[in-house]
């Protein structure tokens, strides 16, 4: 086809009465585009440049410096390893729960029932859980006064092990449903044992899916506030309490730009673990088609 | 108050009204031939009749952040207006100090900007280009401590850190029983030191009986520091909630936000440790293009007056100590049985300057978690 005919049928089109007008495919998209540039990009944009900043507007870029001091390194360590434990043990028992879940009947009570708990649970957090583990095994609770209650991270840990085991079930869930009974039925044929088939067909398949959930669980537990907040709030631990306090302070401590700073700091924190959580969704892809 | 920025736009949005509501009113700053915009005593503007007739003839004043549960402002509001027939609009009765300078910075040239402002000393200090100066008739009254000497800000109510406990536990007459074992978990805070006044205010007061200076402020982080290695340092910050509930049973705040009449607990006990009376009061200050310059200054001569039913006793009803109580005391005009129901004192007080209050703010930033967590 020439150039010329291409012009000439082009400019044709629009006479053509009936014929439906063609919208490009990502026309399509662009709501969601413009969603994510207003309340994603943006922020975040004005948060990483203002990052560099200092509060007279100017350019600050030895702020950067603070982060690796020793005071802001601890808000960052302590963050790490709350939400560490509290990925990994939540990874762990939540594994268990939904293979439980998955070798339960299809469509029975217990599965219905153990996803729609998973579905609420895994929602609730902030302060009305922390004041419910308060009230059962605080310093006054019913229960019992456990000294570890108020000990970081050990106390707050269980608190966020509360939301993280259930998050667990409902993204690991799809993973364990993957697994083809046929696969276990022909290393069964082959003469595999149980701890065989577990050691070389199900663990190494579903391996990608279980660390990528725990990453995910990791992500979920370093952006958690209120629930850290009513949990105690005297001293700081976690870098988002030491952003509220940079916010905050009514003994000229607050300055916003350190709050931006402490933010970039775990925009970055998240941008290696959803790396992380993409890739091995990637290999987990491979495996589940 | 804790979050400064959550208020912001709302307030604005509801000073937009309020400046629609009352942009009919007129200002008037001569009467009688005196410019009272520019006057520094009620003398010098020919004697408080002349005062009172010229505040009576604006008929309004415009006051800011002032909640009617606090300090018996309810009740001081209503006073005035009854004494004096000037009505009172009171604007943004739960904002903060920040928000009623930033007031009268957006504000000033419309009828609708705050006369005067009760803040807190450091806004105060960081403000007075804002502020006019006025010397109350019993400016003698109020210790040079505690008022700027050219009359720009002047404290006018406030207290002591004390530490209140649940009266389960005896009688505490030294801060030092505190670490004994039956205070696991118990000993709280107002706020984390590094972000809420009071809490570090509390850290003061431990520093001051521990021996420490108000300049330096290390001896108090080390006295939390042992609480916390004995297991007494509760990290739940104390509230009306955690106090009634029990999960807080000693609080270190301030003696007006620590009686048993404030925090509505019947067995609670309140007292100030010896020779560690640490101060924090607020101050007032006059708006110097007040739109009722008048009826400002008459307000603070209300508020600053002796009487049965002056501002000085109406605070003192409401649990807040009176900048002139001590003067007060000694002529006999102190209402005695509101003044029984505080705490005692022993010792002089002490007052926290601008530097110290930051050199203690700049410690607690780096070694606060660290001594504690």
């Amino acid at each position: 086809m020439t150039v010329a005919a291409t012009t000439t049928e082009a400019g044709a089109r629009p006479s053509r009465a009936g014929r439906r007008l063609r919208a490009p495919a990502w026309l399509g998209t662009l709501p969601f585009l413009g969603y994510v540039g207003v309340f994603l990009l943006w922020p975040t944009g004005i948060l990483v440049v203002d990052a560099f900043k200092n509060p007279s507007g100017s350019w600050n870029f030895g702020g950067v410096s603070t982060l690796f001091g020793p005071v802001v390194r601890g808000y960052f360590i302590g963050s790490f390893k709350l939400c560490l434990i509290s990925a990994v043990a939540g990874a762990v028992f939540g594994a268990l729960v939904a293979y439980a879940v998955a070798s339960g009947k299809p469509d029975g009570a217990v599965r219905r029932f153990a996803l729609a708990g998973s579905g609420v649970l895994a929602q609730f957090g902030g302060v009305t859980l922390a004041f419910a583990f308060q009230a059962l095994i605080g310093p006054v609770g019913l229960l019992f006064h456990p000294s570890w209650y108020y000990s970081f991270p050990w106390g707050i840990a269980l608190i966020y092990i509360y939301f993280q085991v259930p998050l667990m079930v409902l993204v690991f869930l799809p993973a364990i449903d993957g697994l083809k009974l046929q696969w276990r039925e022909a290393s069964e044929s082959l003469g595999s044992s149980t701890w065989q088939y577990w050691r070389y067909v199900g663990g190494p398949l579903l391996a990608p899916a279980f660390f990528g959930a725990a990453l995910l669980l990791f992500a979920n537990a370093l952006s958690a506030f209120a629930t850290i907040e009513a949990w105690e709030n005297q001293i700081a631990y976690t870098v988002p309490q030491e952003i509220s306090t940079s916010l905050s302070s009514e003994v000229g401590l607050s300055n916003v730009n350190a709050a931006d700073l402490l933010a970039f700091g775990m925009i970055v924190m998240v941008a290696v673990v959803m790396t992380g959580y993409a890739l091995l969704q990637r290999r987990a892809a491979r495996w589940l088609r | 108050m804790r979050s400064p920025y959550r208020f912001t736009f709302i307030g604005v949005a509801a000073l937009a009204l309020a400046a629609a509501g009352c942009s009919t009113s007129s200002t008037s700053t001569s009467s009688g031939g005196t410019n009272w915009a520019t006057v520094t005593s009620a003398s010098s503007g020919g004697g408080m009749s002349k005062l009172v007739a010229a505040a009576k003839k604006e008929g309004t004043l415009n006051v800011i952040a002032l909640p009617p549960t606090w300090a018996n402002y309810g009740t001081i509001l209503k006073t005035f207006t009854t004494k004096y027939g000037i009505k009172v609009n009171s604007a943004l009765p739960d904002g903060t100090s920040q928000q009623e300078v930033d007031t009268i910075k957006q504000k000033n040239g419309t009828a609708a900007a705050p006369d005067v402002v009760d803040v807190g000393v450091s806004v105060a200090l960081a403000n007075t280009s804002l502020f006019t100066p006025y010397k109350v008739s019993t400016w003698s009254a109020i210790p040079a401590a505690q008022k700027s000497s050219s009359g720009l800000w002047y404290n006018d109510y406030g207290g002591y850190m004390a530490i209140g406990y649940s009266s389960k536990f005896g009688t505490i007459t030294s801060m030092s029983q505190l670490l004994q074992p039956k205070f696991k978990n118990a000993v709280a805070l107002n706020g984390n030191p590094t972000a809420a006044n009071a809490a570090l205010n509390g850290v003061m007061m431990a520093n001051l009986v521990e021996g420490g200076t108000a300049s330096d402020i290390a001896k108090g982080v080390n006295f939390f520091h042992d609480l916390k290695a004995k297991g007494n340092f509760s990290p739940v910050s104390a509230t009306g909630a955690t106090i009634k509930s029990g999960s807080t049973p000693v609080v270190f705040n301030w003696d007006y936000l620590n009686l048993p009449s404030y925090v509505g607990v019947s067995n609670w006990k309140v007292f100030i440790p010896q020779n560690a009376v640490l101060g924090g009061y607020y101050a007032q200050a006059i708006n110097k293009s007040a739109p009722h310059p008048a009826a400002a200054r008459l307000w603070e001569e209300f508020l600053y007056s002796q009487a049965t039913d002056g501002g000085q006793n109406l605070w003192l009803q409401g649990g807040a100590r009176p900048v002139e109580q001590v003067a007060m005391s000694s002529n006999g005009s102190i209402d005695k049985s509101a003044a029984a129901k505080l705490p005692a004192v022993s010792g002089s007080p002490v007052f926290l300057s601008q530097g110290q209050a930051t050199s203690a703010a700049n410690y607690l930033a780096t070694n606060w978690a660290k001594a504690v967590g």
